[in-house]
């Protein structure tokens, strides 16, 4: 060996150089190393999930039942559904991005419970086992809805082990939301109110009310279930005395809401890119917080909205169905605030700038076909078409999966001090964009044709367009196996980032990249609102 | 970072992203509220599916609920409701900085607890031996709208089944704060794990107090012999 001088020693290590070893990052409590086990632990739930969505398109390229029976399908939906709402869009952005970058943007050293957080990755973790359990011994064959009386009486596939696994990965969820509540009450800098907060913050804070007062209810709901199957004490089998769309309106009561533990982190994540790439204020500041908490308390009084061709009455459908609208309202004051603020902006269409545009536009369109399935009339031709499933991947894929892209850009210098190439990033970026919507595009017509969901073959007048959307989702997964190439490329070779490589405000940037284990030098001391540039200023005097 | 590895409750100096002791007692009581939110939205899926039937099949409840032992269950509660005085008087005790009698209240409350959780025991075997556990040997005699029948005794124990899970969870975060009282770990400048504790405990009871008269007495006096 030779013995060389170290080079120019840093003077204070950062949170990934200050302590080294496996061990160190298995113990750790420091929210942004937290953080990266999250990220690791996501991702790797992304790719099995992404397998099946292959699979499934696969199947679906043909009208014929030629790759699978309809068994194995069950189980490929199945868990691609589990594995993405519950391991993927549920943890993303608020336990990635959010552990990494909510203390930091408050000012604080670390969230109010560091222990608990490293606790709620370990949960997530054995949540997680349970669920690669039920994978690798034969899967799970009910969607990932659970309905019963299939779930609890007839089911052939690990509805036990599945339930387990979302059962205790529940908890992370919820203690992750708690730790979030807590840090924003107690944890921020001197000076920094409530209206000078980041509007990531404020969509987070409302993404937790949702996760700390929902996710109890799928827990409660899944235990009666394993009751049910596992020892026949009956709550939702007509068998036992119990009625099965009790089940889905409790199903439902979290599972709808879920859906904005999905997104508004996600729009938490577009607000903070789009000012900082318009380097300008966002438009209505007190509109967009108050709009997530909206958002957050009317989600709430939804979900009714899925049971339109259950048993439930027409007239508590109505309300489920004028309630469903008046979510559109806080949602689309969002939508028309992010125009607003690039509306005469110095606009820079960089990588993370383009994801947030491309959220723009999906959101939408999904949010508006969400209005489509919020009209009883429609609702009754639509449901359980692929209709219903092109509109919530416009969502959950083309929002909170593009959102979490966008914030993965946006802060990839943050984290790992390292620039990612420019130029292949925005080329993947484009390709997400293209494939998406090719994929998901032709499943509207279908869906409004009359294809339904969750079968294996399908008459051939549907082939053309089923190709095509297989073909879709061809060029996205491509897209997104670029941007993890170039991404994991550039932890190694990427060029070094400077503390504050896109220009922003917010004080996650005004430390070093990547940040020192306390985050802060010192305790900074907020004197002024989150969105303060400079230039505007300028503009103020003139 | 090594030294913030020191537990929590064996000194009353601030953890290290805490401002001071204050901020962190503060962030652990609003911790602790909002974890007890959480629970009431954990159990109240189970409280909406009890009245969701209650409301659909009244009859049958009526009738099922006059199996359960009233005298047992009016015991039971005031053992819990003991514990909780046991409870109350722990935490007065660590504010005001007496370390023996927080040992001696938090036995106390272990104790009522395991009374609580034993006569729980010696009930749930009765309604084995009268076959009025849901399944295959379910039988309720005299019941009117025997199919629904099973639905409240599923609610029965799906009900004081989770509220006994929790006080066994209490079990074990007692022992420990026996232990640590023991040794002298809280004093009246830092007690918030006992003072936790007893959130959570009250919220235990406070669940028994609604869980009584839904399962034991409503209904009772018009069928009563």
């Amino acid at each position: 060996m030779i013995t060389t001088a170290p080079p120019a020693v840093e003077t204070k290590k950062n949170y990934l150089t200050e302590k080294e070893g496996l061990m160190s990052w298995l113990l750790t409590s420091d929210h942004k190393r937290i953080a990266i086990l999250y990220l690791i632990a996501v991702v790797a739930f992304f790719f099995i999930g992404g397998l099946f969505a292959v699979l499934i398109r696969l199947e679906l390229a043909t009208p014929a039942g030629d790759l699978v029976d309809s068994n194995t399908y069950n189980k490929f939906f199945t868990m691609h559904g589990i594995i993405m709402v519950f391991f993927f869009l549920i943890p993303s952005i608020p336990a990635i991005l959010g552990n990494f970058v909510l203390p930091m943007m408050i000012g604080a050293k670390d969230l109010a419970f560091p222990k608990i957080n490293l606790l709620s990755w370990y949960i997530y973790m054995v949540g997680g086992v349970f669920t690669l359990y039920v994978l690798l011994s034969g899967g799970v064959d009910t969607g990932w809805t659970f309905y019963t009386p299939f779930s609890s009486s007839y089911s052939n596939g690990y509805v036990i082990a599945a339930g387990l696994g979302i059962f205790i990965n529940g908890f992370s969820a919820i203690l992750t939301g708690l730790n979030f509540i807590v840090t924003v009450h107690r944890m921020r800098a001197p000076g920094l109110t409530w209206f000078r907060l980041p509007l990531f913050v404020w969509a987070h804070y409302a993404t937790s009310m949702i996760q700390v007062l929902g996710t109890p209810v799928i827990a409660v709901t899944l235990f009666l279930l394993v009751l049910e199957r596992g020892l026949h004490i009956g709550f939702f089998d007509p068998a036992y005395g119990g009625d099965p769309v009790l089940f889905q309106h409790m199903f439902w009561f979290y599972s709808h809401p879920a859906v904005y533990i999905m997104i508004l982190p996600s729009m938490g994540v577009v607000t903070e890119i789009i000012t900082t790439f318009c380097s300008k204020k966002p438009f209505g500041y007190t509109f967009i917080a108050f709009s997530s908490v909206a958002i957050a308390v009317f989600g709430f009084l939804v979900w009714g909205h899925h049971l339109f061709v259950s048993s439930q009455s027409v007239y508590a459908g109505m309300v489920f169905s004028v309630l469903s609208y008046i979510v559109a309202i806080p949602s689309a004051i969002k939508v028309f605030n992010w125009t607003a603020t690039m509306y005469k902006g110095s606009v820079r269409l960089e990588t993370p700038m383009l994801y947030a545009i491309g959220f723009i536009g999906l959101f939408t369109v999904g949010g508006l076909t969400g209005l489509f399935l919020a009209s009883l009339g429609m609702n009754v031709h639509l449901t359980d078409t692929y209709f219903v499933i092109a509109h919530f991947h416009y969502v959950m894929v083309g929002g909170a999966i593009m959102g979490f892209m966008g914030g993965i850009h946006y802060w990839w210098p943050k984290m790992f001090g390292v620039m990612y190439s420019q130029v292949w990033s925005k080329v993947a970026a484009i390709i997400i964009f293209m494939g998406f919507n090719l994929t998901f595009f032709p499943q509207f017509l279908l869906g409004y044709m009359g294809m339904p969901r969750r079968y294996h073959v399908y008459p051939a007048e549907f082939q053309v367009l089923n190709v095509l959307s297989s073909a879709g989702a061809s060029i996205l997964g491509v897209g997104y196996m670029v941007a993890f190439v170039y991404l994991v490329w550039s932890l190694k070779f990427g060029e070094k980032a400077g503390p504050n490589p896109w220009g922003a405000t917010t004080l996650e940037w005004q430390t070093s990249s990547p940040p020192i284990s306390e985050n802060f030098e010192v305790t900074p001391v907020v004197t002024q609102e989150a969105y303060t540039y400079t230039s505007e200023e300028v503009v103020h005097v003139v | 970072m090594s030294s913030t590895a020191t537990p929590l409750d064996q000194t009353p100096v601030a953890r290290h992203h805490f401002e001071n002791l204050e901020q962190q007692k503060d962030a652990s009581t609003i911790g602790m509220w909002v974890f007890l939110i959480t629970e009431i939205m954990f159990f109240g899926g189970l409280f909406m599916a009890y009245f969701a039937y209650r409301q659909a099949y009244p009859a049958a409840f009526a009738s099922a609920s006059n199996k359960t032992n009233l005298l047992i269950g009016a015991f039971n509660t005031t053992v819990l409701i003991c514990s909780s005085l046991t409870m109350a008087l722990a935490v007065r005790a660590a504010a005001t900085g007496k370390k023996n009698l927080i040992v001696l209240f938090l036995i106390l409350t272990l104790l009522l607890g395991g009374a609580f959780l034993g006569v729980k025991a010696y009930e749930y075997h009765d309604k084995w031996v009268h076959h009025e556990v849901p399944g295959a040997h379910f039988e309720c005699e005299g019941c009117q709208d025997a199919g629904h029948t099973p639905l409240f005794f599923a609610l029965y124990f799906g009900m004081t089944g989770l509220h006994a899970s929790h006080m066994i969870i209490g079990f074990f975060i007692l022992v420990y704060l026996i232990r640590q009282a023991g040794k002298g770990a809280y004093t009246p400048k830092w007690f918030t794990p006992v003072e936790m504790f007893g959130l959570y405990w009250h919220f235990v009871d406070i669940v028994w107090i609604f869980l009584f008269p839904l399962l034991y007495l409503i209904d009772r006096s018009g069928a009563a012999k």
